[in-house]
């Protein structure tokens, strides 16, 4: 019996089934699959609700977007001659986030012109996953804002009434587009602002819901805000860029955004923009963002800086998406600045 | 209960899997009748045979010994023959020299007899400690006698026993702590005589609390007024049997990059060292028998084993019902820091402390990708490393420039690898920046 159980051993050693690696021998649970398909998750609630805001041509414009961007990514593989990794999910999310940040009146065409430049030409030319020193996303919205100005900066719709999320459908976007409400208070004022968006309680809870003229996916903070609270309970971000981002966002539009120095709103200047989107979704992005605690909140304030400068100064009504951009490809810049703490340097002090 | 210490930075939490093995005692393994000895079983130099092929030898008759440089005696684990002084596999070395001795298995037992030692003094004890070959068995193997022997320029106030078991299924400590407390308790206060101190901690994790207990009511059992000796219970974190993690988690000093514990004044001994050292200076007992956790899905009974040093794994399997169907990996130690093994042909030296068969669902196999910077690794490092930088480099045939990110700190406890969502092999990564950095002087 023993000889027998033996020479099955020798069998399993001969026949080499045995796996033979460098320590760790387990690992966690957790995995680049899950991280990307968690946050695809996150994002699907906003999504639904951009629906009932906007109307359902929001839906195919994702479409196009996320199936250009995971067809991108398989022919940039191919061509690259490197393995196809759209199981990852990372092309799904980016095709995700790409649709969030255009208005919802676009022609769906153009998302499959803004996936190649986003996923061909900000991604894998670059390395592929992981050497992207640019959210290739914003990327691509950058690309088309642009190529494409009026569409980008006229396309918004105002909030369907009701359930009639087909009323957009067949009609002209001209007839019916309207202006953001950080476009409003750029060129109009606060006067009209009110008119238009009204003030008070109703402003604000209209503006956390999502009922308000927008890109597809960045209007509903209230999901947002849930979306992003889920990745820092499963760990997958952390707090510190969303709350120095939208927290600079806040101070330095009190300080500088009104009509005179301290009188903004800076609830108003979180809810009304992409701010929200960007501080969970859009900066926390690994590939792009710094590593250690001190370089976050850094890169987090600076963004706020930016997308606030932007919008005060700057050409554009919403500065979020060139702020991010502006600080992605310092972030590994700030690691070399904030290095984190070895256990205990060589006695007599680092060389 | 006392509040639970652990250490500052770093560390992880892999699922324990203990419970196969922690609730069986240890079991006596007959020994089998062939068992081969690697020479170097210690780090420093290895033994050189002090016995000729045909020798009939005792049990405890010492076979080999160190004549220049650092090390400890070789004795045989049983009664027997020479039968041949040649080569064996070794783990992590290939072909090693050893013994290999026919066992006479009707020879009886010797008896070994209490002695004194309480009124020797310290350098008498040392030279025990030294005679019967005794080192770290926790893992790294190190000379006991030296660690016991610091230098004058260093002097140690605080002995602390590492009773932290931190790797997941192994549970040779725990029973031992479970089973041979007074034994563990004698054993440390031998070494704080030798250190000519009175402070030592017991670092237990909290996940062991009837270890905790029957340490606790052991120390009281023999409660001393020349010594004070204590159990710290520890939270469960990875790696926390760590030397310096423990140092740090206990007393908070840092040892330096570079420096011996000995720099901050503190001596680590593991628990089953200490159980070592009471045999081979209460009782002249030679350091030849080993507790060995066996578990993992593979095997057919998993176990902890009392087996001599040189029993071939073969022979453990052999006696422990076989292997199980979907053995993927065999591992020599923990699943953090152990090695897998390729062949059963592989003797137990003095520091096996566990043998694992995983099945397939118990390793992970999935393949590695590109590093996407979600710095998990350095929030896992406890030494405060980046080891994506390190991998990074080592990837980009850098591997020689991979100094400043203090590669040589790294003790490759594998939590990098363990958090890492990318799959990639870190301590892999960073084995290969070791070889190819300039170690800084």
């Amino acid at each position: 019996m023993i000889k027998q159980q033996a020479s099955e051993d020798q069998t399993a050693v001969a026949q080499n089934m045995w796996k033979v690696s460098i320590s760790p021998h387990v690992k966690s649970s957790e995995s680049v699959e899950k991280i990307m398909w968690t946050v695809v998750a996150c994002l699907v609630p906003p999504l639904i609700l951009s629906v009932f805001v906007f109307g359902i041509q929001t839906l195919f414009i994702t479409a196009v977007s996320v199936v250009s961007c995971v067809a991108v990514e398989v022919l940039s593989q191919k061509a690259l001659k490197r393995p196809v990794t759209i199981k990852d999910g990372s092309a799904v999310l980016t095709g995700l986030l790409l649709a969030f940040i255009v208005p919802p009146g676009v022609s769906p065409l153009l998302m499959i012109l803004a996936a190649v430049f986003a996923i061909y030409i900000g991604k894998h030319l670059l390395g592929g996953i992981g050497y992207n020193f640019f959210n290739p996303a914003l990327l691509g919205r950058a690309f088309l804002l642009a190529s494409f100005p009026v569409a980008m900066t006229s396309a918004w719709l105002a909030p369907v009434d009701g359930f009639a999320i087909f009323s957009y459908l067949g009609t002209s976007i001209d007839a019916v587009s309207t202006a953001t409400p950080l476009a409003v208070m750029k060129e109009q004022g606060i006067v009209v602002f009110t008119e238009m968006f009204g003030s008070g309680f109703s402003l604000y809870s209209n503006f956390f819901l999502g009922f308000r003229p927008g890109c597809i996916g960045e209007t509903s903070s209230f999901l947002l805000v849930l979306g992003g609270l889920y990745l820092l309970y499963r760990g997958y971000i952390t707090w510190h860029i969303p709350v120095s981002l939208l927290g600079s966002v806040a101070l330095f539009s009190w300080v500088f955004a009104g009509e005179d120095y301290f009188t903004g709103d800076p609830l108003l200047a979180i809810l009304s923009g992409g701010a929200i989107l960007g501080a969970f979704f859009m900066a926390t992005d690994y590939v792009t963002s710094p590593i250690n605690k001190i370089s976050k909140i850094v890169f987090g304030i600076g963004i706020g800086a930016f997308t606030v400068l932007i919008r005060v100064k700057g050409g554009y009504p919403e500065g979020i998406c060139y702020a991010i951009l502006l600080m992605n490809p310092v972030s590994t810049v700030l690691d070399g600045w904030f290095k984190q703490k070895r256990f205990a340097p060589p006695a007599g002090g680092v060389k | 209960m006392k509040q639970l210490l652990t250490f500052a930075k770093g560390g992880v939490h892999p699922p324990e899997f203990k419970a196969q093995t922690a609730g069986l005692a240890i079991e006596i393994m007959p020994v089998p009748k062939e068992l081969e000895l690697i020479l170097g079983q210690h780090i420093g130099a290895p033994c050189v045979p002090t016995v000729c092929k045909r020798d009939e030898i005792t049990e405890g008759r010492m076979i080999g010994e160190v004549t220049k440089g650092l090390g400890v005696p070789l004795h045989s684990p049983v009664t027997g023959k020479i039968k041949n002084i040649g080569t064996s596999t070794h783990p992590m070395r290939m072909s090693v020299p050893s013994i290999t001795i026919a066992v006479d298995r009707d020879a009886t037992a010797p008896q070994y007899t209490k002695q004194d030692w309480q009124d020797e003094d310290a350098e008498t004890l040392l030279k025990r400690v030294h005679a019967a070959g005794v080192v770290g068995v926790g893992g790294a193997g190190f000379p006991t006698h030296v660690k016991l022997n610091p230098p004058s320029s260093s002097p140690v106030d605080t002995l602390l026993l590492n009773g932290a078991e931190c790797e997941p299924y192994i549970t040779a400590d725990h029973r031992q702590m479970l089973e041979n407390p007074n034994d563990i308790v004698e054993g440390a206060k031998v070494i704080l005589k030798i250190l000519g101190i009175s402070k030592c901690y017991i670092g237990i994790e909290s996940n062991k609390p009837d270890a905790i207990e029957v340490m606790t009511k052991a120390i009281q059992d023999g409660a001393d007024t020349d010594y004070s000796i204590e159990v710290q219970p520890l939270q469960v974190k990875y790696p926390q049997g760590s030397e310096k993690q423990l140092i740090e988690a206990i007393t908070g000093r840092k040892v330096p990059a570079m420096a011996l514990p000995s720099s901050v004044g503190v001596v680590v001994q593991n628990v089953a060292t200490a159980k070592a050292v009471y045999d081979g200076v209460v009782y002249a007992k030679p350091l030849y028998e080993k507790v060995v956790t066996v578990s993992g899905k593979g095997i057919k009974r998993p176990a902890n084993l009392l087996v001599k040093v040189g029993t071939k794994i073969g022979d453990i399997v052999d006696f422990l019902g076989g292997l199980q169907p979907g053995l993927s990996k065999v591992i020599m130690g923990g699943p953090m820091m152990g090695f897998a093994i390729s062949s059963l042909d592989i003797p137990i030296t003095k520091t096996t402390s566990a043998l694992l068969f995983l099945a397939e669902d118990e390793v992970d196999t999935t393949p590695h990708s590109q590093c996407i910077h979600c710095g998990w690794c350095l929030d896992a490092c406890p030494m405060g490393l980046e080891p994506k930088e390190i991998g990074i480099y080592v990837e980009a045939n850098k591997a020689e420039e991979t100094e400043p990110f203090g590669v040589f700190d790294c003790f490759e406890c594998g939590s990098c690898a363990y958090v890492c969502p990318a799959k990639r092999p870190l301590v892999q990564f960073i084995r290969m920046a070791k070889m190819k950095a300039k170690r800084p002087q």
